[in-house]
């Protein structure tokens, strides 16, 4: 059977998943500020409240704290809660709630209660906007055990993660790369599909240098590979996709392969995901490692205001200074 | 028997000049001529700032921008109570009350202009740069009106919110240390009935959002927040209490905004447009010109004058703004400690490097 496609933003693509999920499972409820009547701010959410109803797709009042709160709630009673935190730079009000409900649940009833539920939230900077608006905040909920952390990269694999997050039976945060929600189409098959959580992607095979990244920093990553192909530097490019439980087994594999590793983030340097997978590194490929494992990320810095964000970022001149380092090394 | 009603609390509604510009005398604030005259012009000069950021954000010159137009008498009429050493922590939309209070044009432009100058405040100012995250201010407030009272000073604050943060825990958490320490603050909720799309009923059943001050032991008050008299009158007097050592007071604001809720929203989405022309006729702006005609302050001449004059001091303060925004990328380390601690030297050494050898690259591409 031939999976017929559609061109989709990295938004329709999400909003295609939710219409589906919710379609198929009359557990799932979505709620959030403004996801109802007005679709969302994004427009992620339009079009759910006219077709299942103001019961399943709930405008709430204004307050993160309680949003997760009862989604919880709500998990621990048979519902499948997908609730929206309108910008991640909101998700500190919410953070109590994560880490000390949603990421123990299973833990502390012994299995008898677990929240399954998806908090789903744009992340990242690059679109000018205002002071909170932009942060980059995945390591957090990575180092708070009991959730899982899922980041896509573009319109095909944000549905198909998505469905297989919502899916899931533990908590996902899902944070959703706000500079690529429109800025790219591609063929996204109009089916149900689930990409498992867990697993990287090896985008494109290389040997001499591995290119980690995920979400946002993909766009950044892929040029800087192409840029390298023209340098004769055969690049590896990985997208992480979940940031936890991560792929170790894919990384690993192509370091073991290649002996040289960049990972590229926007989230700032320290106790990041780019420090836990250096660590792995040298757990695993201390003696075929051919240069340090480096990080090219946003600074140990609180998100700067809009005419300052690009200095925060990496780009591919930054990325490129480093392969250049580590295959000079 | 122990079944009994134990408590009743009510909550006063205040308008003093209504629509038509009637007055009610016995209500009528004393006010002169020269602050009628004040307020006024902080009114017309908000507007102009408004306008002008608007078409500034739509020229690519000004970043997303949450518009005032419509609770400029919400704005003056509360900023226009306090005192130059009081204090106020705004949010996002309460140009008004800067303006009122005395910020610079050119401050209120560069704060959104995308530079973090915009937050550094007057030294002779102890007034807040505003709080995006909604009612994380309110605790700021009431903790700046306790250290007040621990310190002896004579100051009040003022905190600005909108009726959506009625919902978060900070506004419940802030507003209940303010009525247990009797703190000298006074809360200021603008209620313009929707926090972006969502109307104030999913907000909250409760009938008004003033008597959520009653649940918390201290007085409450709802005012047409589009006559710059009532609200202004409920604030002296809520402003006055606070400064005895009598507590807090929540003050709703009815009102509208009559634009968008920022540069990236549709109202038309959420709102009728009968609604809006509705609100449209209780424009705070006209009505005040009624009541200052009355006064023989208004006429068409001291119109065009107040309004040339507004314009003027908006575009001089543009080209002050503009002119004076010169960008540094290290300035994003520089004032993150007191002292710049080594690791973010070393990066902020390194962002001078990579921005040298983009120089570099460039030219040499160039050449
Ligand atoms: C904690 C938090 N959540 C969400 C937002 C996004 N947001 C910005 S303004 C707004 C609505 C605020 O409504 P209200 O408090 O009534 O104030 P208004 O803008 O209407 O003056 C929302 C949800 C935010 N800034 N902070």
């Amino acid at each position: 059977m031939v999976n017929k496609m559609a061109k989709m933003t990295l938004i329709q693509a999400i909003n295609n998943a939710l219409h589906l999920e919710m379609e198929k499972d009359e557990k799932v409820v979505v709620m959030g500020e403004d996801v109802g009547h007005e679709g969302g701010v994004f427009r992620a959410t339009v079009g759910l409240q006219e077709k299942f109803g103001k019961e399943r797709v709930i405008d709430t009042p204004l307050a993160e704290s309680g949003i997760i709160g009862t989604a919880i709630g709500m998990a621990v009673s048979g519902l499948k809660p997908v609730p929206e935190i309108q910008f991640s730079g909101f998700l500190y009000y919410c953070f109590n709630q994560l880490v000390s409900h949603a990421a123990r649940i299973r833990m502390r009833t012994r299995g008898r209660y677990s929240v399954p539920m998806v908090v789903r939230s744009p992340y990242g900077a690059g679109i000018r906007a205002l002071e909170h608006h932009s942060e980059s905040t995945e390591a957090l909920f990575v180092h708070m055990a009991g959730l899982k952390v899922v980041i896509p990269s573009g319109p095909y694999n944000a549905k198909g993660l998505l469905l297989s997050a919502i899916r899931d039976p533990d908590p996902v945060m899902f944070l959703e790369p706000m500079r690529l929600y429109r800025s790219v189409k591609e063929d996204v098959p109009e089916e149900d599909y689930a990409i498992p959580l867990g697993q990287a992607k090896v985008e494109r095979e290389g040997s001499d240098l591995a290119l980690i990244s995920w979400g946002s920093m993909m766009k950044e990553t892929r040029e800087a590979a192409d840029e390298a192909k023209e340098k004769d530097v055969s690049v590896e490019v990985i997208d992480l996709q979940t940031l936890w439980p991560f792929d170790e087994k894919t990384v690993i594999k192509s370091i073991e392969k290649t002996g040289r590793a960049i990972v590229v983030h926007e989230s700032p340097r320290t106790c990041s995901i780019g420090s836990e997978l250096a660590a792995r590194a040298m757990d695993h490929n201390f003696l075929n490692l051919k240069a340090p494992v480096t990080r090219v990320t946003g600074f140990d810095i609180p998100v700067p205001l809009a005419r300052y964000e690009d200095f925060n970022m990496p780009d591919v001149f930054r990325i490129m200074k480093a392969i250049d380092k580590v295959m000079s090394f | 028997m122990p079944r009994k009603k134990i408590y009743e609390g009510s909550v006063e509604y205040l308008q003093i000049l209504d629509e038509k510009g009637n007055v009610d005398k016995e209500l009528e604030p004393q006010l002169s001529n020269e602050d009628l005259d004040k307020m006024y012009r902080f009114m017309i000069t908000t507007r102009t700032f408004d306008r002008k950021v608007l078409s500034l954000q739509r020229q690519g010159r000004a970043f997303t921008y949450a518009p005032v137009e419509g609770k400029e008498a919400s704005q003056t009429g509360t900023a226009y109570a306090l005192k130059k050493t009081d204090r106020v922590f705004p949010s996002y939309r309460d140009h008004g009350v800067y303006l009122t209070r005395g910020l610079s044009l050119k401050q209120m432009f560069l704060m959104w202009m995308g530079t973090e100058e915009g937050g550094r405040m007057p030294e002779d100012s102890g007034d807040f740069p505003f709080a995006i995250p909604i009612a994380s201010q309110i605790p700021h407030a009431v903790g700046a009106a306790w250290a007040a009272k621990i310190q002896k000073q004579d100051k009040v604050c003022a905190v600005y919110f909108g009726d959506g943060a009625t919902s978060e825990g900070d506004f419940h958490e802030g507003i209940n240390f303010a009525g247990v320490n009797k703190a000298p603050v006074v809360l200021v909720c603008q209620n313009n009935k929707y926090a972006i799309s969502v109307p104030r009923a999913l907000q909250t059943a409760a009938e008004t959002i003033a008597q959520k001050a009653l649940a918390y032991g201290f007085e409450g008050i709802q005012v047409d927040g589009n006559d710059v008299l009532a609200v202004y009158s409920a604030m002296k007097s809520a402003v006055e209490k606070a400064r005895k050592g009598e507590g807090p007071t929540l003050i709703e604001c009815l009102t509208y905004r009559f634009g968008p809720h920022t540069t990236s929203d549709d109202p038309s989405k959420y709102r009728s447009k009968e609604e809006e022309e509705e609100w449209r006729k209780k424009d705070p702006v006209v009505r005040f010109q009624l009541y200052l005609r009355s006064k023989g302050i208004w006429n068409e001449e001291y119109e065009k004058k107040v309004n040339e004059e507004a314009k003027q001091k908006v575009e001089k303060a543009l080209e002050e703004a503009e002119s004076s925004i010169k960008i540094d990328p290290t300035d994003i380390f520089k004032y993150v400690y007191a002292e710049m601690p080594e690791p973010l030297r070393e990066e902020m050494e390194y962002l001078k490097r990579i921005g040298e050898e983009k120089k570099e690259a460039h030219g040499e591409q160039n050449g």
